[in-house]
């Protein structure tokens, strides 16, 4: 241990903090350090094997004799297993395996729960025997409405205690005890101050109701695994956030010792927070494997990707706030009542609870159990939900007192950083002439609009992972680290992080990760991959170097500690004429090279903490005689710590911000009333932004010096997409002078807003939205 | 999935009844095929040509060229994501023409010129359009770059310097879930030399104000790979 003073801040504006180094640790790099690589735009190191399809994704995994496995899905809401036959399809052509998963007298709870599963030579036998297998069912009522499922009389989604079969990485919040009443969970409450005392003290209150459609994760790689046996030991290739989690379920569902267990992630097609755990799929194509002697295929198809195994819950958020005529808030207030299907952890009450300051913040969440797939943890749980309402309503606030809606924000945002972000964010979008340009003099049917919304993240990482770092004698190096790379750049993060510290061009380094019997790497959730692998990683490199060093300065004849880095090498301190190169000090090294294995030092708890902060705006046209809804533009500022690599950074934010587009105009997963399956569970009418959807987007990094870690890191995956609906909605509504509630915004919404806008004399005589300046 | 609601139709669904069609149709295609004749329902021999080579295999007649490469032949560039022709991932040309490959049957196209991901590099050399992406970033977790690359292609086979629209329209058949399109646009721009290299290597707006002291911004096309390099001076050339 031992106390640096670092300069820490952003902006040019630092402070000097004392802070307490854990030993084997390098210092957080200081403000004035010079970097060769990091926050430069380098091209991600497995970008070749992507664009020329040799990447191996855990579903593109082929090994000799292999089956494929399918799985029996219930058709029905809500329905008790009365018997289940297997016979006719153990007798189907090419079948090896057959597995109950359901038995008789189970309940199932949604269309698309797990029956039996079968695995066969080809995947059409597989098919072929799901057809083979005999159920019968005995239907009962149910619900998939989330008013009807409140209601008193309600079908029950779970008559005992809640029972759903968990997976890691589901949704945050559910699992805690909470009493229930028919079908509804909570309140997961939290009261700060007064909020009566709070709206009495306010010259204005508004209050609304806010409601989001269920979104499904959607990664385009599918949930699934590739098992295999040889003897007692289980390999598993799976497209995981988690492989480390993925052998812990598996280690304890098919009680096998965890050291006999290997999961392998080479490359993943996406997963948002859905794929954590080795889910009922893992399970079962490991059961099978074993029963059929043989390796496992199980990948879901979209169908059931959309069914089964995630979705953001939906919300139904009435939100009451208060503020004095001089805009200050004086009291925030949130019920909300969401559905997770068979899962809870429908909260929403993040960003109201911690973006603005107000004295008197009060908060109950409901969770509101259906007949529907269970909710899964989905990028940012919660917040772009929360954001929306809790943004609409600041909205509306800054309306009723007369003040601006960024001044007002500027005057309750407690973060300096974000307020620097709205800064920025404002001028690129002209914030100020936003009202000048409502109006397109060319073409009378379209309204322009600007909105805006605060993003607001907590995660800094934190302790588990570890690292090695190995130093060869030809002065390469090698990290080897098990964490997984989703899509994020992680692979390539943990290459800069390495040469930046070595002083090695990114060619001379090789990243290993994706392996269980690699190092522990931590589950890549919460935008904490970064924050907790990087620092890791530095470490791990800056220790294998101090061996390097140790190794120069016997060479030169002096004591460890009077050798320094120089000029990409090693000099007697002072006398930079008695130097090594590094290839020189390296060639030195013995055979085996030197390593080091490091762990991730505990966050600095007297650094420069804030949360993660950012702003987006949203520039619209919506055409008033259509309802269609276009985004022209989003500016995006975000506080990412140091940016390791600008351009998988930057990446990484046009998606947030276009999967908050699609979110607030376009996904909706729709269930059936009549009989409680999902109608679109699909691409084409489960409709997801595509290229002719996607705006300019402006993406800005405000550079963030917080020494929590020794790298300043922070994750981004979830900030970029906190903001994008809130701020797309705002600008809507700032566009036709009405305000829509619900997501998504769809044509037919936006009509009937404009439809309910109160007439003013000006346009009662005239079009729709009327008033034309 | 296994389903007796019949509420969504899925690719093998299509398959089984539109079999007989299938074979009628191509019966009456250019290319001539034995087809007059009933095939299946068990495993019949095949004969593709793909990538510039002769592939036999013994397939049941249902089965799709996107199972056909990946299942059978180990070409599994083709990705698979929504099973009937609404997302583009399994994007291959056929005779050129970019087609999803997840609703041909392997069958109808036995005698036409397949050409896969796996076909456009050659000798160690990306095709400028994938050196594009992989400079550009134009893709996140590359579950949907096979098939963008094809329709990339395809439109620059068709249109060697395409307007941000017509960009757009090529690739509107191609789902991306990580939001990448933007890239993507960026790097069709590269390959066509509409956008040079150099236009992209200021990080995007750090206003120098807030810019880290870094020493250098390392231009992304000095990290790409020699391959790259190559194929992006070919391509300027």
């Amino acid at each position: 241990m031992s106390k640096d003073k670092l300069r820490l801040g952003f902006n040019g504006r630092f402070e000097e903090k004392e802070v307490e180094i854990a030993s084997g640790d390098p210092a957080p790099w200081d403000p004035s350090q010079k970097f060769s690589i990091l926050g430069a735009r380098t091209p991600r190191l497995d970008a070749r094997a992507k664009a020329t399809g040799t990447a191996r994704y855990s579903i593109d995994v082929r090994l000799p004799g292999m089956l494929y496995a399918r799985i029996l899905r219930s058709p029905h809401a809500a329905a008790v297993v009365r018997s289940l036959d297997l016979t006719a399809a153990r007798k189907m052509p090419g079948v090896q395996a057959v597995l109950p998963i359901a038995k008789s007298g189970d309940a199932l709870r949604f269309a698309g729960q797990e029956v039996a599963a079968v695995a066969a030579d080809t995947p059409e036998r597989a098919l072929d025997a799901l057809g083979a297998i005999r159920v019968e069912y005995e239907m009962r009522p149910f619900v998939v409405e989330i008013e009807k499922a409140k209601a008193e009389g309600a079908p029950l989604v779970f008559e005992g205690k809640v029972e759903t079969k968990t997976s890691a990485g589901d949704a945050p919040g559910a699992k805690k005890a909470l009493p229930r009443k028919g079908n509804v969970q909570g309140p997961r409450a939290s009261d700060k101050g007064n909020v009566e005392h709070g709206f009495a003290k306010a010259d204005a209150v508004v209050e609304g109701t806010y409601s989001t459609a269920v979104q499904t994760h959607s990664a385009l790689e599918t949930h699934g695994v590739v098992a295999r046996w040889e003897g007692d030991e289980l390999t598993v290739w799976a497209s995981t956030q988690g492989i480390f989690s993925v052998r812990d379920e598996l280690s304890s569902a098919l009680n096998v010792p965890l050291a006999k267990v290997t999961v392998l992630t080479e490359f993943m097609g996406g997963g948002f927070g859905a794929k954590f755990g080795a889910g009922v799929e893992g399970v079962t194509a490991a059961k099978l494997a074993k029963e059929a002697g043989a390796p496992v295929k199980l990948f879901l198809d979209r169908k059931e990707e959309h069914l089964a195994v995630g979705n953001r819950p939906s919300s139904i958020q009435w939100v009451k706030a208060g503020a004095t005529k001089d805009g200050k808030l004086t009291a925030l207030q949130l019920i909300v009542h969401g559905s997770g299907g068979t899962n809870g952890g429908t909260g929403t009450s993040g960003p109201l609870k911690n973006v603005y300051a107000c004295d008197n913040v009060k908060t109950e969440e409901f969770d509101v159990f259906m007949n529907s797939g269970p909710s899964a943890a989905f990028r940012a749980p919660g917040h772009p939900q929360g954001a929306f309402a809790l943004e609409a309503t600041m909205d509306e606030l800054a309306g009723r007192i007369g003040m601006d809606p960024l001044e007002f924000r500027m005057k309750n945002d407690p973060s300096e950083v974000r307020r620097e972000e709205f800064r920025i964010g404002a001028e690129k979008i002209g914030w100020a002439s936003r009202d000048a340009r409502r109006h397109v003099p060319q073409s009378p049917e379209i309204r322009r609009g600007v909105g805006m919304g605060a993003a607001i993240w907590y995660n800094t990482g934190g302790t588990g992972p570890k690292a090695t770092v190995t130093i060869h004698r030809d002065g390469s190096a090698e990290v080897v680290h098990g964490v997984q790379d989703l899509g994020t750049g992680a692979r390539t993060m943990v290459g800069i992080i390495a040469a930046e510290e070595l002083g090695l061009p990114l060619e001379k380094i090789a990243v290993r990760i994706g392996d269980t019997r690699m190092p522990y790497g931590p589950g890549s959730g919460g935008s904490t991959t970064t924050p907790s692998t990087a620092p890791t990683i530095r470490a791990a490199a800056w220790q294998a170097k101090n061996k390097v060093a140790a190794a120069a300065a016997s060479t030169l004849g002096v004591a460890g500690d009077a050798v320094e880095s120089s000029s990409g090498g090693f000099a007697v301190k002072g006398r930079p004429d008695r130097r090594l190169s590094w290839k020189e000090a390296c060639a030195r090294l013995p055979e085996e090279g030197v390593s080091a294995t490091a762990s991730r030092a505990e966050n600095h708890p007297d650094a420069w903490k804030r949360f993660t902060a950012g702003a987006q705006f949203a520039e619209v046209e919506v055409d008033v005689e259509t309802g269609l809804v276009r985004v022209k533009k989003v500016v995006a500022v975000h506080d990412c710590g140091l940016v390791v690599n600008a351009l998988t950074a930057e990446s990484q934010v046009h998606g947030g911000v276009i999967q908050g587009i699609s979110y607030a105009l376009y996904e909706n997963r729709i269930l059936d009333r009549a009989t409680g399956r999902m109608v679109n569970p699909n691409v084409e009418q489960y409709k997801i932004a595509g290229s002719m959807d996607v705006p300019e987007i402006d993406v800005t990094f405000l550079p963030v010096w917080d020494g929590v870690n020794n790298t300043h890191s922070v994750g981004i995956g979830e900030p970029a997409t906190v903001a994008t609906a809130a701020a797309v909605a705002n600008a809507v509504s700032h566009a036709i002078g009405a305000r829509i509630r619900s997501l998504p915004i769809t044509p037919e919404s936006v009509l009937a807003a404009l439809d309910a806008k109160p007439r003013t004399a000006a346009n009662a005589a005239g079009s729709r939205e009327g008033g034309r300046a | 999935m296994a389903d007796d609601s019949r509420s969504g139709f899925t690719r093998r669904d299509l398959v089984r009844g539109a079999l007989v069609g299938a074979v009628a149709a191509t019966a009456g295609a250019k290319t001539p095929v034995e087809t007059d004749r009933a095939m299946g329902p068990g495993a019949i021999p095949m004969t593709l040509h793909i990538n510039g080579e002769t592939h036999r295999l013994t397939a049941e007649p249902r089965v799709v060229l996107a199972d056909a490469l990946r299942d059978r032949l180990g070409l599994t560039g083709t990705k698979v994501v929504c099973g009937r022709g609404a997302c583009g991932a399994c994007t291959v040309l056929v005779d050129g023409d970019p087609a999803c490959s997840c609703l041909l049957l392997a069958a109808e196209v036995q005698g036409k010129k397949i050409t896969t991901i796996e076909a456009l590099a050659s000798d160690g050399r990306m095709h400028p359009i994938q050196a594009a992406f992989v400079a550009a970033d134009a893709l996140q977790c590359g579950f949907c770059t096979s098939g963008m690359v094809m329709s990339c292609k395809a439109l620059l086979d068709h249109n060697a310097k395409p307007t941000r629209d017509e960009i757009r329209h090529a690739v509107s058949g191609n789902l991306c879930r990580c939001g990448t399109y933007p890239h993507v646009f960026e790097a069709v721009e590269r390959a066509a030399g509409i956008r040079t290299a150099e236009a992209n290597t200021e990080p995007s707006d750090f206003s120098a104000a807030i810019l880290p002291p870094m020493s250098r911004q390392v231009s992304s096309d000095q990290r790409v790979d020699a391959g790259v390099a190559e194929a992006l001076d070919l391509e300027e050339a």
